[in-house]
């Protein structure tokens, strides 16, 4: 172990730079934004996840935000265990009739202000499960949706974009 | 002397269903077939509810088993419990009777499974009554009880700690240690039976690849290979290696990230940065090559929908030189860290009987004494032609299922180099709408990374899905992680569960 801890010192970071934020819909979101979540915030925020109806490879790619390609903690962005402690709710999938009051739960459980990101196609409408009896669908047809990420899944990247997008800010040096 | 297989097996087969047959039973032989599944000459493999049917598919004894398919009509909308003798078929039958409104007589539990009682049509393929919401037939859940002195209770979920799906875990502990512990699942439930019914074959697939992401090339392998058995068509050559390629890409992807996160529960992060970073250059070559991270979509009924991009097949021989560098290290640090062992060892342990009762696949099986892979198996093109070990251990703790992990990803590494070395050229698809010619049914396993998946379909005339039922295997994980955590402490769950990494949305459907 001494040795990879060792190699890993004096190895180059895999870390990469941060996407453009290049999406004329998203940056005008974000100047909206931006003023809130400075005075609130400081520039930094907590996100929880909410699965809420997801085939999951929603969840992989948000997984992905940790590995230290992307490592998503250097824009101040970092995941919470409770809607308690979260300023941002990360909303997956369809939102089935089975999950629809426990998403609706974490949401109250979510001091404000607070923000709810609707990320992948399914959550923005339903995507491929729109339209079935066990599906509500879009996530703004339960909570309030200050964002929307596009995607089958969203990719990394898009998904940091979007962040970043609510963030309003890129990260300082 | 019973001999049902012999009798099943001579009863005339339902015409156009392909490549196994299918047979239509009464209601005797459906319970001798359960019976004899249940005294372990055969095995399980799924039951699944139709419009006025069940379906049974099983493994027959003996060395040369090939699956077949018993059904029963169902005339007055009951059946004969299967899961009154065949634990395994406890929660498939509950899932029956939510979606089709067919009541299994003499089932051992009567708890509503998918159906929370928050659907607001009923039963989904029971339209005839006025629908009628699931809320006035559904009793609150009532979790099994357990009872003794000192029990409390822990309620987890179905909204966790993690960036993981949701569940709802009732765990009843002695202080630390764990009593019982019942998940109670169905809150991704997306009614994707009643999607696929009356769906084109190409929504179908889009469907099928939506069952469980992290198993989408999986899930579209299997789904493919049932409809293309269902029109008694074959895919070209290169599109069928181009499918193994996709899915030992994906096998590798999940095994990497899988063994990170298992380490990370035992709070050792290290091997998760590690892994992580592997598992991000696979998703990255799986783009370059084709297009897409996680290769949704990439295969068809037919064939697949993109071949090899021009820098693939170079991006593909670099991944593998860096994995085969990097993962002995990690292999390596794994083997050599004590504390890790600690965690691991003795943890979670699956008995060889309970294994083979369930007929646990993948991982969970094969490091529990059960050798079973669709590849070798029930072998499919191209693995006929590949050489591969399926390795087998028989401790069935957390250790032993990281080891058949870190075996696989060897023997995934071994079979892409085959694969890039023998790819033919050619077509990457067929045009199935010259193949539809009335009703037909197909059925079909494939391995995924975390065990066998079945798929089945009907075709109706006009080429439409009739019907489409996937069986995910984590049916058989679920209840086998409540057997292992028994006797464990509640801080060995995230690791028990996570050496499972069982589907939630696959199994929920
Ligand atoms: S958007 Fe795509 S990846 Fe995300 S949950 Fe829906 S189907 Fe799955």
């Amino acid at each position: 172990m001494r040795r990879i801890l060792f190699e890993n010192v004096f190895s180059r970071a895999l870390t990469e730079p941060a996407p453009a934020v290049d999406d004329p819909e998203l940056l005008t979101l974000a100047a909206q934004l931006k003023e809130g979540i400075d005075r609130t915030f400081g520039g930094s925020l907590s996100i929880r996840q909410v699965d809420a109806g997801s085939c999951n490879a929603c969840e992989l790619e948000i997984h992905a935000l940790s590995n230290p390609y992307y490592d998503l903690e250097r824009f101040g962005l970092k995941f919470v265990a409770s809607p308690r402690h979260a300023d941002v709710l990360l909303v997956t999938g369809p939102v089935t009739h089975n999950m629809r009051e426990a998403l609706e739960r974490t949401y109250n459980a979510t001091p404000a202000p607070k923000w709810v990101v609707a990320s992948g196609a399914c959550a923005i409408d339903g995507g491929v499960f729109a339209g079935s009896y066990a599906v509500v669908g879009a996530v703004d047809a339960v909570v309030p949706v200050a964002i929307r990420i596009p995607g089958c899944p969203p990719s990394p990247k898009t998904l940091i974009r979007g962040l970043l997008a609510l963030m309003a800010a890129q990260p300082a040096g | 002397m019973e001999t049902s297989f012999q009798e099943f097996a001579a009863i005339e087969a339902v015409a156009h269903h392909h490549p196994w047959p299918r047979r239509l039973v009464e209601a005797e032989m459906w319970l001798d077939l359960a019976a004899r599944l249940a005294a372990g000459e055969g095995t399980f493999l799924a039951l699944w509810g139709d419009v006025g049917a069940v379906h049974l598919a099983f493994l027959d004894a003996g060395a040369t088993a090939v699956p077949a398919v018993a059904s029963l009509a169902c005339r007055d909308g009951t059946f004969p419990s299967v899961a009154a003798l065949l634990a395994c078929a406890i929660r498939p039958e509950r899932a029956i009777r939510d979606l089709f409104g067919l009541t299994p007589i003499g089932m051992p539990d009567e708890r509503y499974w998918l159906d929370h009682g928050r659907w607001p049509e009923g039963r989904p393929f029971h339209p005839p009554e006025p629908a009628e919401a699931s809320a006035a037939v559904v009793p609150p859940y009532r979790f099994l009880a357990s009872t003794g002195p000192g029990l409390h209770q822990i309620p987890v979920g179905p909204v966790h700690a993690g960036i993981i799906e949701p569940g709802h875990f009732r765990f009843t502990c002695n202080g630390e240690t764990v009593v019982r512990l019942e998940a109670r699942l169905g809150y991704v439930h997306k009614g994707l039976d009643r999607l696929m019914a009356g769906a084109t074959i190409e929504r179908a697939a889009k469907l099928a690849a939506r069952t469980s992401g992290d198993s989408t090339v999986a899930y579209s392998f299997a789904f493919a290979r049932a409809v293309e058995a269902a029109l008694s068509v074959e895919a070209p050559p290169r599109s069928q290696w181009l499918r193994a390629l996709m899915a030992e890409i994906e096998r590798l992807a999940n095994h990497l990230g899988d063994i990170g996160g298992i380490c990370n529960d035992a709070a050792f992060s290290l091997m998760l940065a590690h892994c992580s970073s592997l598992r991000e250059q696979v998703l990255r070559t799986a783009e370059t090559a084709f297009g897409h991270r996680l290769m949704m979509d990439a295969i068809c009924p037919g064939g697949v929908t993109v071949d090899v991009k021009k820098d693939g097949m170079a991006a593909v021989r670099g991944l593998l030189k860096v994995v085969r560098a990097q993962f002995a290290e990690l292999v390596e640090l794994y083997d050599n860290t004590a504390s890790l062992a600690d965690r691991t060892v003795a943890t979670g342990r699956l008995s060889a009987a309970l294994a083979r009762d369930f007929a646990a696949g993948g991982f969970v099986g094969r490091a529990s004494g059960r050798s079973f892979d669709a590849r070798r198996d029930l072998p499919y093109a191209p693995y006929d032609r590949l050489h591969f070990e399926v390795p087998v251990l028989t401790e069935g703790d957390v250790n032993a299922r990281i080891w058949i992990r870190i075996r696989e990803v060897g023997e995934s590494l071994d079979l892409i180099e085959q694969i890039l070395a023998g790819m033919p050229s050619g077509p990457i698809a067929v045009d199935l709408l010259g193949h539809i010619m009335g009703v037909s049914e197909g059925l079909a396993v494939v391995e995924g990374f975390r065990g066998d998946i079945l798929a089945w379909v009907r075709l109706a005339a006009d080429g439409t899905v009739e019907r489409a039922y996937l069986r995910d295997p984590s049916w058989a994980h679920w209840p086998l992680l409540e057997a292992v955590i028994e006797g464990n402490i509640v801080a060995d769950f995230p690791l028990c569960n996570k050496s499972f990494n069982c589907s939630y949305s696959g199994h929920d459907l």
